[in-house]
C-alpha cells in the first residue's frame, strides 16, 4: 500500500477576476521509503498542490478528490485530526528559512515545543533529542548553539535547522518545499547531501518541490513534471533525465546552465512565460511556447503510458505506450 | 587598447555596529569590502561571483556612490566619482544604472509598467515632453522583449521573468553607459532566466554597454562574462579570463564553487558529488581567518597559508591570484566536448 495516495486532486482559488484552477486532477502516489521531486515552474500549482492536502490553503481556495495517507482521506479530517497527522507523521519544510523561523524564541524553545507537544516528552528529555537532532544535521557545537537565536545563524544553518525540526519526531513523509532556493549553491549542494543521507538512514519517503530539475537529479527516485495544474511528465529519474519524452521536460533540462561542457552557443532557455490560469491557451496549455507544436496542438493532449509505468501528455505519445485518457 | 572606462583603486566599504549595553558600548567593525581593484573596458562584462556575504552588492553600491567607501577611488571616464557632491552624483548616474535582485520587490506594485519605465526621464528631464516620454517608454519595452501594449498594467499582472524586463526597460532608459545586474536571475525559474541573460547580452552588444553581473552561481555569469571576479570576505580571490577560469581554476575557492553547481543528469551529479569538498559555513565577519581568509575550508592548505596573508597577484598569463599555492596546484576542470 503507498503511503500517500493522491487522486483526482483539484484546488480551485475565487479571485476578484474569476475562479482560478491552480491544480487540475492529479493523481499519484508516494511509497515508503522513496523520494519524488515535483518539479515545474513558478505557478504551475507544485506548492498548492501540496499545501491543500496539509489543510494549508489560504481562505479563497477549496480543494477536491482524495488524499489517502495510510488509507484515511486527509481531506476529510477535522483540524483536530490533521493535527495529530502534521508534524508528526508528515512534517513540511518551506522555501525560507529566514522566515519560518520564529526570531524572538531560542532554538531550543522552537524545537523541544515540537516534541513536548506530539510526544509528551519532558524537558530534558526534548532537549536532549533536539541536540541530537541538529547534530545529525551537522550544526557544530548543538550543545551550545542550541541556546542561541535565529539571527545568530547563517542561512544555509537556518535551513538545516528546520530540516531537524521536521525530523523530530522521525515522520513517514517529509515535504521540502524549495529547501535550497533562497541559498548559495555552495551550501545548496550541502543540503542535498545531507537530505541523501538521512534518506538513507530512515525509511522516510520525502516530496521535493522545485523550479530546479538539476538540484534533484542526484536524490530523486521518481520526478514528477508539473505544468499550469496539470502532470505533464512522470517517470523514474532515469527515464526523466536520459529519455524525456514531453516537450517542456527537455526544455526544462536544456535551460540548466552547465560548468561540465564547453559550449558558447546562446544560453538555451524556455520562450515565453508560464501562464496565466485566467486565460489558458486553447488545446495544449503549453502550445505557446512549445517549439515542437503542430495544428493537433489546438485540441487537449492525451496522456500516454507506457509498460515501466512513466506517463507524458503530449500527442507525440511514448514509443510503445498507449492512450489511458480521453 | 581600448581606454577603460571604470577604474576601481582599492575601494573599502567597513560597516561599524556596536554591541554591548548602555554603559560598555564596543564598536564592531565589518570589513564588507575589502581593497577592491579592477578595470572594465567599454562593452566589456565582469562578472562577480561569491557567497552571500562576500561583499558583492555592497561593492556595486559603493561603485555607484549609494554606500561611501571608506577608502579607495572609483574613476568614472578619468573622473573621481568618490569625492562627488550629491547633486554632481545624481547626475552621473545617468551614465551609471543598477538592476536589482528581486523583480518583484523593486517595482512600486501602485505604478503601472510604463510609469515605473518613465520615472527616470520624469526625474532628469522633467520637461520632456508626455508624448516623448511614452514614445520613449514603448520604445524601451519593445527592446526588452514586453509589448508596448502592457504599458498601463501593473506588476501584478506580469510574471516573474517579465518584472525583470520592466526592471531592465527602467534602467536602460536613460542611455546608461555601465550597467550594474546584481543577481539579476537569482529569483527567477530556471528555465527563464536564460532568456534574461540573453537579453542583457544582445543589448550589451547593440547599445554597447559596460557590464557588471553580480551572481552567487558560476553557471550563471559564465555565459556573459568576459573576466570573472572571485570574491569571499569583501576580498578578489581571483580574477580571470573567462575561458581560462572556466577551464583551469587558480584558486581553491572558484574551484570549489565550480564543484557545487548542480549537474542536471544522475550519475553525474553522483560523481561530482564524490569530488566536491567545500565544508562548513565562511566565518563570522567579525572573527577573520589569520593568514589567507579561506584556509580553514581549504584542503589544499600548508602551514604557510596559516600565518601569511597570500596578495593578489599577477599571474605569467595575466590572471590574478590570490593563493600561495596557484603554480604548484593543478585545478583543472573535466569537460565534455560541445553542448
Amino acid at each position: 500500500m503507498p503511503l500517500l495516495s493522491i487522486s483526482n486532486l483539484e484546488v480551485e482559488f475565487e479571485t476578484a477576476e474569476g475562479v482560478v484552477k491552480a491544480v487540475n486532477g492529479m493523481t499519484f502516489d508516494v511509497f515508503e521509503g522513496e523520494t519524488l521531486a515535483i518539479v515545474g515552474e513558478s505557478g504551475a500549482g507544485k506548492s498548492q498542490l501540496v499545501l491543500s492536502f496539509m489543510g494549508l490553503l489560504a481562505e479563497n481556495g477549496s480543494v477536491s478528490g482524495e488524499a489517502k495517507f495510510r488509507g484515511e482521506d486527509l481531506l476529510q479530517m477535522k483540524p483536530r485530526e490533521l493535527n495529530r497527522i502534521r508534524g508528526r507523521h508528515i512534517a513540511m519544510i518551506f522555501q525560507d528559512p529566514m522566515t519560518s523561523l520564529n526570531p524572538f524564541l531560542s532554538i531550543e524553545k522552537q524545537m523541544t515545543e515540537v516534541v513536548r507537544h506530539h510526544q509528551g516528552l519532558s524537558r530534558e528529555e526534548a532537549r536532549a533529542h533536539a541536540v541530537e537532532m541538529l547534530r545529525a544535521v551537522r550544526i557544530p557545537d548543538p550543545e551550545e548553539r542550541i541556546k542561541q537565536y535565529p539571527h545568530e545563524y547563517s542561512g544555509g544553518m537556518r535551513q538545516r535547522v528546520m530540516i531537524a525540526i521536521g525530523l523530530l519526531c522521525a515522520p513517514e513523509l517529509l515535504i521540502a518545499d524549495e529547501p535550497s532556493t533562497a541559498l548559495d549553491v555552495t551550501v545548496q549542494a550541502q543540503i542535498t547531501e545531507l537530505v541523501g543521507e538521512l534518506r538513507k538512514k530512515t525509511k522516510m519517503a520525502l516530496v521535493l518541490i522545485t523550479h530546479d530539475l538539476a538540484a534533484v537529479a542526484e536524490i530523486s527516485d521518481r520526478i514528477i513534471v508539473m505544468y499550469a495544474g496539470e502532470a505533464v511528465e512522470t517517470g523514474t529519474v532515469d527515464e526523466i533525465f536520459y529519455s524525456p519524452q514531453h516537450p517542456y521536460t527537455r526544455g526544462l533540462i536544456a535551460s540548466v546552465p552547465r560548468l561540465d561542457r564547453i559550449s558558447d552557443d546562446e544560453l538555451q532557455a524556455i520562450p515565453g512565460n508560464p501562464p496565466n490560469l485566467l486565460e489558458l491557451p486553447i488545446g495544449c496549455n503549453f502550445r505557446d511556447r512549445c517549439s515542437e507544436a503542430t495544428e493537433q496542438c489546438l485540441e487537449r493532449p492525451p496522456v500516454w503510458r507506457a509498460t515501466s509505468g512513466r506517463t507524458s501528455r503530449c500527442f507525440q505519445g511514448i514509443e510503445g505506450g498507449e492512450i489511458v485518457n480521453e | 587598447m581600448n581606454k577603460p572606462v571604470l577604474r576601481v583603486q582599492d575601494l573599502a566599504v567597513t560597516f561599524t555596529s556596536y554591541t554591548g549595553n548602555l554603559f560598555q558600548r564596543r564598536q564592531r567593525q565589518l570589513r564588507a569590502v575589502d581593497g577592491i581593484n579592477f578595470e572594465l573596458n567599454p562593452g566589456e562584462t565582469l562578472g562577480i561571483v561569491g557567497e552571500s556575504g562576500s561583499g558583492k552588492s555592497t561593492l556595486a553600491r559603493a561603485i555607484l556612490g549609494l554606500i561611501a567607501p571608506g577608502r579607495g577611488r572609483v574613476m568614472w571616464n578619468g573622473e573621481e566619482l568618490t569625492g562627488l557632491d550629491e547633486e554632481a552624483l545624481r547626475q552621473k548616474r545617468k551614465e551609471l544604472q543598477i538592476v536589482f535582485q528581486d523583480p518583484v520587490a523593486s517595482l512600486d506594485p501602485r505604478m503601472t509598467a510604463g510609469d515605473i519605465i518613465a520615472e527616470p526621464l520624469w526625474t532628469f528631464y522633467p520637461n520632456m515632453e508626455r508624448l516623448q516620454v511614452e514614445e520613449r517608454t514603448r520604445g524601451m519595452m519593445k527592446v526588452v522583449g514586453l509589448l508596448p501594449n502592457q504599458i498601463n498594467r501593473y506588476p501584478h499582472e506580469f510574471s516573474g521573468g517579465q518584472c525583470q524586463r520592466i526592471g531592465i526597460a527602467r534602467s536602460l532608459v536613460l542611455n546608461p553607459k555601465l550597467l550594474i545586474c546584481d543577481e539579476p536571475v537569482s529569483a527567477l525559474d530556471v528555465s527563464i532566466q536564460a532568456q534574461i541573460i540573453n537579453l542583457l547580452k544582445d543589448l550589451q552588444n547593440k547599445l554597447g554597454l559596460a557590464l557588471i553581473f553580480i551572481a552567487h552561481d558560476l553557471s550563471v555569469v559564465r555565459h556573459i562574462s568576459d573576466r570573472v571576479m572571485v570574491m569571499y570576505m569583501g576580498q578578489a580571490m581571483e580574477v580571470s579570463d573567462k575561458t581560462k577560469l572556466y577551464r583551469r581554476p587558480l584558486h581553491p575557492y572558484t574551484n570549489a564553487l565550480m564543484k557545487s553547481v548542480p549537474v542536471p543528469d544522475p550519475k553525474l551529479a553522483a560523481a561530482a558529488r564524490q569530488d566536491s569538498w567545500l565544508t562548513g559555513d565562511m566565518p563570522s565577519p567579525y572573527r577573520r581567518p589569520k593568514g589567507c581568509i579561506f584556509h580553514n575550508r581549504c584542503p589544499f592548505r600548508v602551514k604557510r597559508c596559516e600565518a601569511d596573508i597570500p596578495a593578489l597577484r599577477r599571474m605569467e598569463d595575466g590572471d590574478w591570484v590570490a593563493c600561495h599555492r596557484a603554480e604548484e596546484l593543478d585545478l583543472s576542470i573535466q569537460v565534455a566536448a560541445s553542448g
